[in-house]
């Protein structure tokens, strides 16, 4: 039922599948970034703000060309920053990730995977191979407890915390991102998702982003009805709550 | 000239033999590459006086929009006794009127428009006065209006061409006031009787006739601005001898300039290195330091926020907030390549920490990369904490004008002291779009407003066909307009003429001839939108093209897609070509601008549907700027089509406004200010004209708009197409526009 990692084929030709680009991202990664949207995505985030990327249907581009688009504005990028993969789930399209990555590197450019690492799996060299070329990973934990992980995003978190582990061993550097929805972590799931992260030795800044629904309408307009109805966005009090017990070194946006 | 004693410690000659304040910068100035470490905060003078002035701003609010007003004194430089502010506080003098904010009676554009001003705020002006004005002197909007063709008034009345200085004063001519301050008011009438006595000889044409009742007008100015000086206790005569006198000097002749003229645009010009000089003497002399020296540009500035003219509810709803443009430039490179930064620049920008944000004066940073990277960085810092500066390339600019122009109005150049503009407002091409779908037939009024060329016939738009009536419709416009301006500028040299203005200027001027365009963007992606997708016309009753159905998808300007930005290059490049092929009044050269300050909003109201799938009525977008919700790449993206624009196609100016979310440009001060400097440098060098920086979140607006009352809302500038604005000065029609297009919020 769900789609797998995307492999490549012949056919392929090694292209990537994207939603769209950023030239001027500041919110995914240190400095000014030029941030690729990937298409596909196995998780049905309730509060997904990009619902229109969960399918494989979208641009195809070359690792080569994607880089040429990207370096137009490389001058815009100042001291820190750089490119970014996200999406949907750039970790569904290794391959490209990693020979994207492995170009930009050549090139000295700084890089950065957006992640929610459900593909996750450690016996598979593709993520191995993707990592090593990865300067930061802004790894999302939707949830710290794996049943409300499943109902939150059809998934349990088993991967997603394995890949945690194995970046810390490999000691990639991570930032944590985390989204803050009123009412659906207790304190006690916020304390053990502190109590996780501490544990990691490789985590660099832990970002809770605040819930909000600016990705309702394209549900609608995608012909589905927004699971979170009316739930309204998180307050700056939710998020200094949730920064308090997590008690990590926080940034809100 | 012989040396004059005010001039001791001075370097160079060729200044003093003739009028050259180029050559006395070059001469004497000091660049300082430093940082803002060295700067004073206000004094408790300064801190009075911007108190009540913002006191007196919030009454004029309160009462309306105007404080008070003047009904039976038509003003002139000397109509008025001495007015203060504060008398014992201010270091620098002079005011319009008799009060501070008290707006003059200025009934020589037009007495119309003078006395709807004043009724319109609930004053009765002198009847007396309009009588003399209605029926014994002909006034600079009687004039034009007797000369129009019924086909200009046609275009006209439909908005095709528009927002024209038929009804208001051009302005946009910068006196050199510096010469006021350097050389004194008698050597400068020495010089403009010599250019008189050379204009005695032989044949006297049209031409000369008219240069000599010019300059003689001039002689005059010069003498009137040594008496309204006088009425401050000043004689000017003589040249500044420490830099209070300068800056005090230089002002005076600023102030005759808005005594006598309320043009669209009055604007100080490029002073601070300048000034620097004086206060670069007087510190070493030991008779000023630096918290007098901040105390005087403080007090200028303050002075320069304080300009006002009586204005008509529909010239607000074109320029709004109350803009005057007194328009400040700083910064810029010399053309041996040494920068021009001095501590008067920075003291410049640091009047918007002494005093808070202020719309004007217009500060204007001339910048290239190749400024102080301390310099660029308070610029950056002071824009993400004020909103109240906006950014021009020197690189492009200084190859055509020199290295020692002055911008004019919001964003246009011209060569200090030696050059004046015909600002000629603009023509609406997106309206001339749908003219030449239609035929020459007003969509809105259904008037014949062109010529009745061949509409579009079939029920698809056809590239080819569109874009050959489009350039047969733009050909018309183009003639129609350059006449429109030829008759409104000789009308306005004949019946308004600028005389304090023009005494600071050579008397053998270079004149550019401003044309501009309105509704670019929509033109380019209609266009795009003809080509790339299919676009059906929908017809109403009379046949006329009302509406359009796009099917599929077209790339748009402001994405760095080449197949819309190339269609943009065409439209410019096309447009000031056809504008060059006619005759313009004095042999001015002929320039465009793809600037639109906020009257995007009014021509938006008269502009029909758009085949880029912009409704009937929406605001155009402004200036150069990509169409609202057209960028989908992001910031970068948006920049390098807009720096596409070729600016010497449009030496008038190419306006950029755009808003960035605090934390759209990262998380720490130090990281937002390097960010936007990287974002400045790779935009200007790409060719890039202009830019404004906006720096705040969008809740922001929501609550400005909602609670304009608050305290902290007071001097909220925002940055507009071309100038600043407090936000809450804005009609809601257009805080709604400002507010839908800070797009980069969410990134």
């Amino acid at each position: 039922m769900l789609s797998p990692v995307r492999r490549m084929n012949l056919s392929d030709s090694m292209d990537g599948i994207i939603h769209s680009t950023e030239s001027f991202g500041a919110a995914d990664g240190p400095g000014i970034r030029f941030v690729v949207f990937m298409q596909g995505c196995n998780m049905r985030c309730k509060f997904c703000h990009n619902p229109d990327s969960w399918g494989f249907n979208g641009e195809r581009i070359s690792a080569a060309e994607l880089l040429q688009r990207a370096l137009r504005y490389s001058d815009f990028w100042g001291k820190n920053g750089g490119i970014t993969l996200s999406g949907g789930e750039p970790m569904l399209q290794p391959e490209f990730a990693a020979q994207f990555f492995g170009m930009a590197k050549e090139k000295g450019i700084h890089t950065a995977l957006d992640t929610s690492a459900q593909p996750f799996c450690s016996k598979d060299e593709r993520f191995a191979a993707l990592f090593r070329l990865t300067d930061l990973v802004l790894l999302d934990i939707k949830h710290i407890d794996s049943e409300k992980h499943r109902a939150l995003t059809g998934f349990d978190n088993k991967n997603i915390l394995e890949c945690a582990k194995y970046l810390d061993r490999r000691n990639i550097p991570v930032w944590i991102r985390h989204v803050v929805i009123p009412g659906y972590e207790s304190d006690s799931e916020l304390l053990r998702l502190g109590e996780f992260i501490r544990s990691l030795s490789n985590v660099q800044k832990t970002e809770l982003l605040p819930y909000h629904t600016f990705g309702s309408h394209k549900w609608e307009a995608l012909g589905m009805r927004y699971p979170f109805g009316s739930l309204p966005p998180a307050s700056r009090h939710d998020i200094e709550h949730a920064a308090s017990l997590i008690n990590s070194d926080t940034y809100t946006p | 000239m012989t040396d004059k004693r005010q001039w001791d410690g001075f370097n160079g000659n060729v200044w003093k033999k003739e009028i050259d304040v180029r050559q006395f910068i070059q001469d004497n100035f000091t660049p300082y590459d430093g940082d803002e470490t060295f700067l004073c905060g206000p004094t408790t003078a300064t801190k009075r006086l911007w108190e009540k002035l913002q006191a007196l701003q919030k009454e004029e609010r309160d009462k309306g929009g105007v404080l008070d007003m003047d009904t039976d004194i038509v003003s002139t430089m000397t109509s008025h006794g001495a007015g203060y502010l504060s008398k014992n506080d201010e270091q620098i003098v002079g005011l319009q009127t008799d009060k501070p904010l008290k707006r003059a009676f200025m009934p020589f554009g037009g007495i119309k428009m003078a006395t709807q001003a004043c009724r319109s705020y609930g004053y009765e002006p002198s009847s007396v006065l309009e009588k003399i004005f209605t029926e014994y002197h002909t006034t600079h909007n009687q004039a034009v209006f007797d000369a129009y063709t019924p086909e200009m008034k046609l275009a006209r009345h439909n908005k095709i061409i528009t927002g024209l200085p038929d009804t208001y004063g051009r302005g946009r001519i910068v006196g050199d006031y510096r010469r006021v301050a350097l050389y004194g008011i008698d050597y400068l009438i020495e010089q403009k009787k010599n250019d008189l006595a050379r204009l005695e000889k032989g044949d006297l044409g049209d031409g000369t006739i008219q240069l000599r009742q010019e300059v003689s007008q001039q002689i005059r100015a010069l003498f009137e601005m040594k008496k309204m000086a006088q009425i401050y206790g000043f004689d000017i005569s003589e040249p500044a001898q420490n830099a209070k006198e300068a800056v005090q000097w230089l002002y005076f002749g600023y102030l005759a300039a808005i005594k006598t003229q309320n043009g669209a645009a009055m604007s100080v010009g490029r002073v601070s290195a300048f000034i620097d000089i004086y206060i670069c003497r007087d510190m070493e002399r030991g008779i000023l330091n630096e918290t007098e020296a901040q105390e005087l540009i403080d007090h200028f500035v303050l002075k320069c926020r304080m300009v006002k003219f009586a204005r008509i509810h529909s010239y607000n709803e074109l320029f709004s907030g109350d803009p005057v443009w007194a328009t400040l430039s700083v910064a810029g490179i010399s053309s041996d390549g040494q920068h021009m930064v001095t501590k008067t620049d920075f003291r410049f920008l640091h009047t918007l920490e002494n005093m808070g944000p202020s719309p004007e004066p217009n500060l204007t940073v001339l910048y290239t990369r190749h400024l102080p990277h301390a310099f660029k960085k308070y610029a950056a810092k002071i824009s993400i904490s004020t909103s109240s500066i906006q950014y021009e390339n020197d690189s492009v600019m200084r190859p055509v004008w020199g290295d020692d122009y002055s911008i004019c109005c919001c964003v246009s150049a011209t060569r200090t002291g030696k050059e004046m503009q015909f600002f000629g407002a603009r023509a609406n091409l997106a309206k001339c779009l749908l003219y030449a779908i239609n035929g020459g037939v007003d969509e809105k009024t259904k008037d014949q407003v062109a010529p009745r060329f061949e509409r579009v016939s079939g029920d698809i738009l056809d590239y080819d066909d569109v874009l050959n009536k489009f350039n047969q419709m733009t050909d018309w416009l183009a003639g129609l307009y350059v006449n429109t301006l030829n008759v409104i500028h000789h009308m306005h040299d004949r019946y308004y003429y600028e005389a304090a203005q023009m005494a600071l200027l050579d008397t053998d001027l270079q004149r550019t001839f401003a044309t501009g365009i309105a509704g670019f963007s929509h033109v380019v992606d209609s266009l795009s939108a003809i080509k790339y997708a299919k676009v059906h016309v929908i017809r109403d009753s009379d046949g006329i093209v009302t509406d359009f159905k796009t099917e599929g998808d077209f790339p748009r300007y402001g994405n760095d897609d080449d197949r819309a930005d190339d269609i943009a290059r065409m439209v410019l490049k096309s447009f000031i070509g056809k504008i060059s092929r006619h005759a313009t009044y004095r042999n001015s050269q002929p320039t465009t601008s793809i600037l639109t300050i906020t009257s995007n909003v009014v021509y938006g109201k008269a502009t029909g549907n758009l085949p880029d799938g912009r409704r009937a009525g929406e605001p155009l977008s402004p200036g150069a700027n990509p169409s609202y919700g057209a960028e989908t790449n992001g910031l970068a993206a948006s920049l390098c089509s807009v720096a596409k624009l070729k600016y010497s196609y449009a030496l008038d100016g190419i306006s950029n406004t755009q808003t960035i979310a605090p934390r759209a440009l990262g998380n720490t001060d130090d990281e937002r200010q390097e960010n936007l400097i990287s974002l400045l440098d790779a935009y200007f060098k790409r060719g890039a004209h202009h830019l404004n920086v906006n720096v705040f979140g969008i809740d922001k607006l929501y609550d400005a708009m909602e609670h304009p009352e608050k305290e902290e809302y007071a001097n909220f500038t925002i940055r507009v197409s071309g100038y600043a604005v407090k936000f809450i000065d804005l009609t809601r029609e257009q805080q709604l526009d400002v507010i839908a297009r800070s797009a980069h919020e969410f990134i």
